[in-house]
């Protein structure tokens, strides 16, 4: 008789987290896949909160409209730990415990490519809001365009490009040095388009030194490249790495301007950093001192929130709510597919970051890019490059 | 030649971190025949000590240092007495698992009170000195310097002292040395506490030379600063310290005539062939099998 009364209780427990889960009608729920911990907090710290801020102003506003019905939008966060391994397993319990509608997230191409994989195998829609390397829309195997991976920033041919020309035509550098991380594929790949494009454009690049993930000391590379002797460095390494990468090259006596790409962009750098990155430029998705009326709403809203500036990682998850607010509602109905369909579709989206349209059966919007200079523990907007 | 100067004084710096590092890896060696892999994690949470004595508390170089030294030193020595101590008659490899446990425990310990990278404030004037186009900075030099004075104190302590004279005692001969009257649990205590003060204080010089920390800094300079105490013959205080520099040039010097891209490929293979050729390492000597 115990064991009955213990089997009938077990039995009560089963039902109850069944139907639990079998609730899951009335609501939109999306996951956000972060890198909460790790090497790269900010990042995640700043998802997070635009996520949060995004689905708070659509609830609020009464919930979200698809195909004919109202819903209220859930939120799931998971922590990817700044690593590809665990970045795979957050999407994967998002998408078979959570039963997510879709994914917003990780943002470093390093995390966002092991869970891509995943999104795209289950066929459930991902949109990374900031991974900029080429790889992680396209299928490893064919080169062809994933189905269900989507971005919301442009990609780094585009960044390389951009700064690449940058380096020539403002800064007149003839002589270019590259240092960059070799094991992470966001800095390599940008690093090799920017030596391609400056030496296409008639420069050369003197020194193309690399190092390795979580490297300290630069000074065997970087005295190489005192002794090629560049007029300008270019840097495609995140924000906690730059500080160390400046101070020693300074140290050393190499006095040219440091040119970085959209890595660079946290808010955190300017403690990490203090005086010594004043001056310099990198490339960027938008620059909070030069926004349109959509983008000031959300600077505001922000601030009023948190208290700080959203740096670009806050604003392009917003924005990449932003599209699958838009593509929710105009889908047939709420199921993983329809969804796809309807983002892949949208004719304009009006975002944070410029305006921006998927390109014809790929997940990379076209956009603009911004050149920012950090002035007085700013980052000030520089100019403007149109794709 | 100026830039192989450079080369080298950047070799020197890096060296000098990496011998403080296995010196603590080579002493508990020396005295337990274990190899403590929580060392890395102990040099990552003295430059953290460093940062909140330095920040928190707003101290001057030289009490960050010595808080920093003795802190680490005595978490060092609670971590002997209560994880490795019950397991010194276990089989090795329980102890070898527990020491990564430990780590493991450290790294994402710091990583749950704050995992943002921290920047270390400027505790000692830095000034950059340039003869003819070689660059000396200041707290270059007062990395090598401090890191050979500490050495030089502790080769002191152990050809010199009575404490010293245990602890060779004890690495020589673990039965023998108790019967002498050498209280063994209380040098090994005190062996500890100087190996992981000196990581501590390699954490501290580390924090000052690349002013951004983070929970994950240890592990990678930790393993290398192993191998420098391998390739120096692990248990031998000196070639700990000649292993160090040897790891710091190589690491450099690839750097510097070849791709960079290469650097740890070339830099272990040369530390491999080194190995094959000297099994036990520069300075150490094979050990009887006892039957």
């Amino acid at each position: 008789m115990k064991k009955f009364g213990l089997l009938f209780v077990l039995c009560v427990v089963m039902i109850a987290f069944v139907a639990a889960c079998s609730e899951k009608g009335n609501t939109v729920r999306i996951g956000v896949n972060a890198e909460m911990t790790g090497d790269m907090p900010a990042v995640g710290e700043s998802c997070k909160k635009a996520a949060e801020m995004a689905v708070k102003e659509i609830n609020d506003a009464g919930g979200i409209d698809v195909a004919g019905q109202k819903y209220k939008v859930e939120l799931f966060v998971e922590d990817n730990a700044g690593k590809p391994d665990q970045s795979a397993s957050a999407a994967q319990k998002l998408i078979t415990q959570q039963k997510v509608h879709a994914i917003v997230g990780p943002n470093a191409t390093r995390y966002a490519l092991p869970a891509s994989e995943i999104a795209e195998s289950s066929k459930v829609v991902m949109i990374t809001p900031w991974s900029t390397n080429p790889k992680t829309t396209l299928d490893a195997k064919t080169n062809a365009p994933k189905k269900y991976v989507f971005r919301a920033c442009f990609i780094d041919p585009f960044q390389g490009r951009v700064v690449a020309k940058f380096a020539l035509e403002t800064l007149k550098a003839k002589k270019a040095a590259v240092l960059y991380d070799v094991a992470s594929e966001y800095n390599k790949g940008i690093a090799e388009i920017f030596k391609d494009t400056f030496e296409q454009s008639g420069g050369k690049v003197v020194a193309f030194e690399t190092y390795t993930t979580n490297d300290k000391d630069f000074s065997g590379q970087l005295t190489k490249i005192k002794k090629a002797q560049p007029d300008m460095m270019f840097l495609p390494n995140y924000y906690s790495e730059i500080p160390l990468q400046i101070q020693q090259a300074k140290r050393l006596g190499i006095n040219v301007p440091f040119v970085g790409s959209d890595s660079w962009g946290s808010q955190e750098l300017h403690k990490l950093c203090g005086n010594d990155c004043e001056g310099y430029y990198f490339s960027t998705h938008y620059a909070a001192d030069a926004a349109t009326p959509v983008a000031t709403k959300f600077i505001e809203g922000f601030k009023a929130k948190y208290g700080t500036l959203p740096d670009d990682v806050a604003a392009l998850t917003y924005d990449s709510f932003g599209l699958l607010f838009q593509a929710l509602k105009s889908a047939a109905k709420l199921d993983r597919d329809a969804i796809r369909d309807a983002l892949a579709k949208i004719p304009k989206y009006e975002g944070v970051t410029g305006n921006m349209q998927f390109k014809e059966g790929s997940g990379d919007p076209t956009k603009s890019a911004v050149i920012v200079q950090i002035k007085g523990g700013k980052f000030v907007y520089f100019a403007t490059a149109n794709p | 030649m100026t830039y192989v100067l450079q080369q080298l004084l950047n070799a020197l710096q890096v060296g000098s971190i990496y011998a403080l590092i296995a010196l603590g890896y080579t002493m508990v060696y020396g005295i337990l025949t274990m190899i403590n892999f929580a060392h890395g994690d102990l040099f990552m949470v003295g430059a953290f000590l460093c940062f909140v004595a330095a920040v928190t508390f707003n101290l001057p170089f030289v009490p960050v240092l010595l808080l920093s030294m003795i802190g680490v030193a005595f978490l060092g020595v609670v971590i002997e007495r209560f994880a490795y101590k019950p397991l010194r008659q276990a089989p090795r490899v329980s102890a070898i698992i527990t020491a990564l446990g430990v780590g493991l425990f450290l790294e994402n310990f710091t990583l749950a009170l704050n995992p943002y990278p921290k920047q270390i404030p400027q505790l000692l004037e830095n000034t950059t000195w340039t003869f003819s186009g070689l660059s000396v900075s200041s707290l270059q030099v007062f990395v090598i310097i401090l890191s050979l004075v500490l050495m030089w104190i502790l080769d002191l302590i152990v050809r010199r002292t009575m404490v010293g004279m245990a602890m060779r005692a004890i690495s020589w001969d673990k039965t023998v040395a108790p019967l002498l009257g050498v209280p063994v649990n209380m040098i090994i205590s005190v062996t500890f506490a100087i190996g992981t003060s000196l990581g501590g204080a390699a954490g501290v010089m580390y924090a000052l030379a690349y002013p951004v920390i983070d929970p994950y800094m240890g592990i990678m300079v930790g393993w290398k600063a192993f191998i420098a105490a391998v390739v120096g013959g692990i248990g031998n205080i000196r070639g700990a310290m000649i292993g160090g520099y040897i790891l710091g040039a190589v690491e450099i010097m690839v750097v510097a005539f070849m791709p960079s891209t290469y650097r740890d490929f070339i830099a272990f293979v040369l530390l491999l062939v080194l190995l094959i050729f000297r099994p036990y390492g520069i300075l150490g000597k094979p050990h009887p099998q006892k039957v």
